[in-house]
């Protein structure tokens, strides 16, 4: 892997692209990124940046990380076929099968990989925001784990949606706090975790979940996720006699799935698209902005008041995208859809009757957009896509029986 | 009282000019803010700046000056934004409520435009309002409405510079926030580059009121008045009088927020705003 320079002068650790390499200590991605955050976080945000480039350096944590992933997660894990879906589609379909991780979800990469540095910070306590709840789920399980306090934040809204995952989160120890202000949603539940973090930033971690945030969270939390398109890059490899798939797509809210699927593929000439909800299109319907710690772009009225985002989904229920995701969006190196709650509920069925994979309503949309691709023939016959399974979607069933009802 | 015409222009000393120097501040011309502060400071008076949100019922220009007659040095606008995540429950609901109404900046920068206050006004918004609306317009629109300052809590001095070439060249002041976990040599440069005064936050939280004050308030009071001779205002968890009067032992005045903003949810109206302002004034007279 060659070492490119980001206008920073840091090495970016970037391939053959130069993309999605290293941010530099601006934090920036093209014109998006960086670190707008009160002043009472900004120590605490250079010192994370500090402690995670020293922890990525050291093989001791790292051998840590990778142990966990593969003894306690459940890494590598499987790509499947899909015989008979692709038969249906007229495409060879892959799923990258981050639902079979430990609870659920690729969220557990990232949060093992930050509990681990909060240890090594000596902060004993985890804050974090959660929408559907599996990134609270994971977080509430990093923190049973190795035996540190956690508080998670989710929106009223939310917590009415999954109850399921309230309780879970409860059993592993976690406290759960409903979100009243704003749209009650994942928006919110990232507002209140903050309003915690700038009282409680000397002891406390605050374990984002996504590739969102000030800097460094939108670099350190891809880098916890790109064990996700590393795996996949060689699965799909032995697979496909050492051919890359044409399409790699994935599900974006915050887009920390799909920002680790891509890390993995980017410097390939497969074509990467990610998926957002139609009613929570930030590359779709989005304007440049700077919330959340973060230059990038958000559902916002023309004066600058986020607008509340709307889907099936709480996980996608989010009104902005990573800056990387923005970054690649206007270089042109990905591209975003947009697919409404009807397609997905299709795609949730259609998945589960063609492959038994009940998959979590978030990667349903990327099956949607998939089959809409093959469809009207933007995906050509008999190409080949690389889906990556988010998570599972047992925490949905009950919606689903009542929007099928 | 010192007269507009003072708002000089702040073109001539440059965001970027700042940063040489471990414990240099910056030489700046003072605009209108910065100098009625140090006036009033010269004269042997704490300062006291209350924060109103902007829009906050039908009477809130009345509100703004009744409590400029009643002892305020300084009044500082909230313009509300969505997702405040500096503020705690109190402006929150000020600000939401403000927003249901139909509040926008405009229609505050509008309002302030026709009003005559008799003390310079800043006002205290996050950065994507200012974002959205572009540098240059909004740091015009602001000195247009004959706004002397700006805060933005979002907006570290590491980010700052597109926004303060702006804002210097429109001649509108940009009050940066030290907090109690910021370094010293950060500090220091925070207050070469603040204008206007220098936001001492007094505790590690949102804004809120708070029982008793912290000791970090004094702590960080201390610092930063070490560090600067631009007037150091503690404000976050400066709650009453007796709060005041101990934060102003150290700081050379007080931003107090939240206490007033609950007053005005809850009916004081501009009558009752002023009653509690004026009770900051004596309290700090004291000091």
């Amino acid at each position: 892997m060659s070492i490119e320079k980001t206008h920073d002068g840091e090495p970016s650790g970037a391939g053959a692209s130069g993309l999605m390499g290293a941010p530099g200590p601006s934090g920036r991605f093209g014109e998006f990124g960086g670190r707008f955050v009160p002043e009472s976080l900004v120590p605490a945000c250079i010192g994370l940046e500090e402690a995670f480039a020293d922890a990525w350096a050291d093989p001791e944590y790292r051998a840590r990380l990778d142990g966990l992933l593969a003894s306690y997660a459940g890494r590598p894990t499987p790509v499947t076929e899909c015989s008979r879906l692709s038969e249906r589609l007229g495409v060879r379909v892959l799923l990258k099968r981050e639902d079979l991780a430990h609870t659920g979800s690729h969220k557990i990469n990232n949060v093992l990989g930050q509990a681990l540095l909060a240890e090594r910070m000596g902060k004993k306590r985890l804050i974090a925001e959660t929408g559907a709840g599996q990134h609270g789920v994971a977080s509430a399980t990093a923190a049973a784990l190795l035996g540190l306090d956690c508080v998670v934040y989710m929106g009223e809204v939310d917590v009415e949606r999954q109850a399921l995952n309230v309780f879970r989160m409860r059993l592993l120890g976690a406290e759960v706090r409903p979100v009243s202000s704003g749209s009650r949603t994942l928006k919110d539940a990232v507002n209140d975790a903050l309003r915690d973090w700038v009282a409680s930033v000397e002891t406390t971690h605050y374990c984002l979940g996504s590739v969102m945030g000030p800097h460094p969270y939108p670099y350190m939390v891809r880098q916890f996720q790109r064990v996700v398109g590393d795996e996949a890059l060689g699965q799909c490899r032995a697979l496909l006699g050492g051919r890359d798939p044409d399409v790699v797509v994935a599900c974006i809210g915050g887009g920390s799935n799909a920002a680790g699927t891509f890390a993995g593929f980017v410097d390939t000439a497969a074509a990467l698209v990610g998926v957002e909800a139609a009613g929570g299109a930030a590359l779709g319907n989005g304007l440049p902005g700077v919330v959340h710690g973060m230059r990038s772009q958000f559902l916002q009225d023309e004066m600058g008041q986020v607008l509340e985002a709307h889907s099936i989904s709480a996980g996608l229920d989010y009104p902005g995208i990573g800056p990387e995701h923005a970054y690649l969006a206007a270089i042109g190196r990905a591209s975003y859809h947009a697919v409404d709650d009807g397609e997905v509920l299709q795609a949730f069925q259609l998945l589960a009757r063609t492959e038994g994979i009940i998959p979590a309503l978030e990667p349903a949309h990327a099956v949607a957009w998939l089959v809409r691709a093959a469809a009207s023939g933007q995906l050509a016959a008999g190409s080949t896509a690389l889906l990556t399974m988010s998570g599972r979607g047992d925490k949905d069933v009950e919606q689903v029986m009542e929007m099928l009802a | 009282m010192s007269s507009p015409d003072l708002a000089a222009p702040l073109g001539t000393t440059g965001p970027g000019s700042a940063a040489a120097g471990a414990g240099a501040v910056t030489p700046h011309e003072p605009g209108r803010l910065e100098a009625h502060l140090r006036e009033r400071r010269e004269a042997g008076f704490k300062l006291v700046v209350p924060y109103i949100t902007g829009g906050l019922g039908d009477d809130w220009i009345d509100t703004l000056r009744a409590v400029a007659a009643a002892g305020a040095d300084a009044i500082e606008v909230g313009i509300p934004f969505s997702d405040p995540v500096m503020d705690g429950p109190t402006i929150q609901e000020a600000s939401q409520r403000s927003l249901e109404s139909g509040t926008t900046p405009l229609s505050i920068l509008d309002s302030l435009r026709r009003v005559e206050v008799e003390v310079p006004i800043a006002v205290m918004t996050y950065y994507n309002i200012v974002a959205r609306a572009g540098h240059r317009r909004m740091a015009s629109e602001l000195a247009e409405a004959g706004v002397s300052g700006a805060i933005l809590p979002d907006l570290p001095v590491d980010e700052s510079a597109p926004w303060t070439a702006a804002a210097d060249e429109a001649g509108v002041e940009t009050v940066l926030l030290a907090a109690p976990t910021t370094p010293d040599e950060r500090l220091r440069l925070i207050c070469g580059r603040s204008r206007g005064f220098l936001y001492a936050v007094g505790l590690l939280g949102v804004t809120g009121e708070r029982s008793e004050l912290a000791d970090s308030a004094l702590t960080i009071a201390r610092r930063c008045k070490a560090a600067t001779d631009v007037p150091v205002l503690v404000g976050v968890g400066v709650s009453n009088a007796e709060q005041a009067r101990a934060v102003c032992q150290v700081a050379d005045g007080v931003v107090v927020g939240s206490a007033l903003v609950r007053r005005l949810l809850d009916g004081a109206g501009p009558e009752g705003a002023a009653a509690f302002v004026a009770e900051l004034r004596a309290g700090v007279d004291e000091a």
